[in-house]
């Protein structure tokens, strides 16, 4: 066995050991901090399974922005008192276990039977790399062969944001999302919501730029936009915007619209939704990749700040 | 055994985990939890089948892992709208749970509609 095998089984005890702590701790709020070193830990899995498109959005995403949403659900939830203990029966909690193992075990059968030679569409991928001047293939599966999967999560993301503005009660509709923060403007949250926002900013746009060749992308710069945003908001900067502002709607809708309006103008002059004359390729997928990004950032921020909770002030 | 097959074990085991946390965990907010460790244990899978289609001088298959992306943003919208329907459960009732049985009435604030 050689060294970096020994790794690989250290990492997925620990991921286990990790992943079990958070469905048995005690207390939803330490569950959720355990959760969050579970996301980093997964990241890192993926980095061995050469994917490092993929460990940076469960870094970012999945790890960081749903921890953050969580933990403030967690803390909220714990401020109104703890909810009725009922814990389910002993025959229950068996049949639970009976049921999980059972399907655990079938998936780990199907995961050592896998067809071999592995299918694979890396070359077919590798072959069209071309017709984009794309380095990254993620990148290129993403906004050009697959764009369609793409251009509908980002309706996706839209729609939940519409879900959750929904739960608003009626007479605060249009109003500010999440309660206005305040921090003390000399401590250390509101000096790192000072310094931190300019290097992030450039730290996002640089992931996306760099994720046509490397690593990286619109997703992941998105993110960290975001992230900076969140961060001017919990330290009492700047307040969440009103729901019902134009300007801001326009942000939400500018990645989808853009995307489809590339996808419109792909069927009349080229072949099909969504083709990219080849002339103009590498133009359009930046155009997308940066309306797109702009629509992320917003709407994940929106995402984790909530429905109104306070009526506008005018 | 190579490592991805280990990690492909590790998605399965996760699955069953998540499952088993989402059935007797009472608080909806720890069913959400577990319900985001299941599925990460399906984008192992993801993992697995991609590193094994490794080929063309890639690292692993970018179809799959580029499946995982959109994968992880979905799920981070479900699991907002979700949190965002506890939040307002627990407002309007004062408390989270999803027992039937409970009276709406002992909320804080009434509600709208």
């Amino acid at each position: 066995m050689t060294m970096t095998f020994a790794f690989e089984i250290v990492l997925a005890v620990l991921l286990l050991a990790i992943a079990t702590w958070s469905i048995a701790a005690r207390h939803a709020f330490d569950a959720v901090v355990v959760f969050v070193v579970y996301g980093l830990l997964l990241a890192i899995v993926w980095v061995k399974l050469s994917a490092v498109d993929v460990a940076l959005t469960e870094a970012a995403i999945g790890s960081g922005l749903t921890g953050a949403l969580l933990l403030g659900a967690a803390g909220r939830l714990r401020a109104g008192g703890a909810p009725a203990a009922e814990r389910p029966g002993a025959i229950l909690r068996l049949g639970a276990a009976v049921l999980s193992a059972t399907i655990a075990a079938a998936l780990a059968a199907g995961v050592l039977f896998l067809p071999d030679p592995a299918p694979t569409l890396a070359p077919a991928v590798a072959e069209n790399a071309a017709a984009t001047s794309l380095g990254n293939p993620v990148t290129n599966v993403l906004i050009a062969f697959r764009a369609m999967d793409t251009m509908l999560e980002k309706v996706v993301l839209l729609l939940a944001l519409v879900g959750v503005w929904s739960l608003a009660p009626d007479r605060l509709w249009g109003g500010r999302p999440g309660p206005r923060h305040q921090a003390d403007p000399r401590g250390v949250l509101a000096f790192f919501a000072r310094l931190l926002p300019p290097v992030g900013i450039v730290v996002g746009i640089y992931i996306l730029w760099v994720g046509a060749d490397h690593p990286g992308g619109a997703f992941q710069g998105g993110t960290i936009l975001a992230a900076m945003w969140l961060l001017v908001m919990l330290a009492g900067l700047t307040d969440t915007p009103p729901v019902s502002r134009r300007s801001l709607r326009l942000v939400l809708i500018a990645g989808p619209a853009a995307f489809l309006i590339v996808g419109l103008g792909g069927l009349w002059l080229g072949d099909a939704f969504l083709a990219y004359p080849a002339v103009y390729a590498k133009p359009l997928i930046l155009a997308i990749e940066f309306a797109m990004t702009l629509t992320i950032a917003v709407t994940l921020g929106l995402l984790l700040a909530g429905p109104p909770e306070r009526a506008e002030q005018r | 055994m190579n490592a991805a097959t280990l990690y492909g074990l590790c998605g399965a085991a996760l699955v069953g985990l998540g499952l088993f946390g989402l059935i007797v965990h009472p608080q909806p907010l720890r069913k959400i939890l577990a319900f985001n460790l299941l599925g990460s244990g399906v984008f192992l899978f993801f993992g697995l089948v991609a590193r094994r289609g490794a080929a063309a001088g890639f690292g692993g298959d970018p179809v799959p892992q580029a499946l995982v992306i959109t994968g992880v943003v979905v799920a981070f919208s479900a699991t907002a709208l979700a949190v965002a329907l506890l939040l307002r459960l627990f407002q309007a009732t004062g408390s989270a749970t999803l027992r039937a049985d409970v009276p709406a009435s002992a909320g804080t604030e009434p509600a709208d509609s």
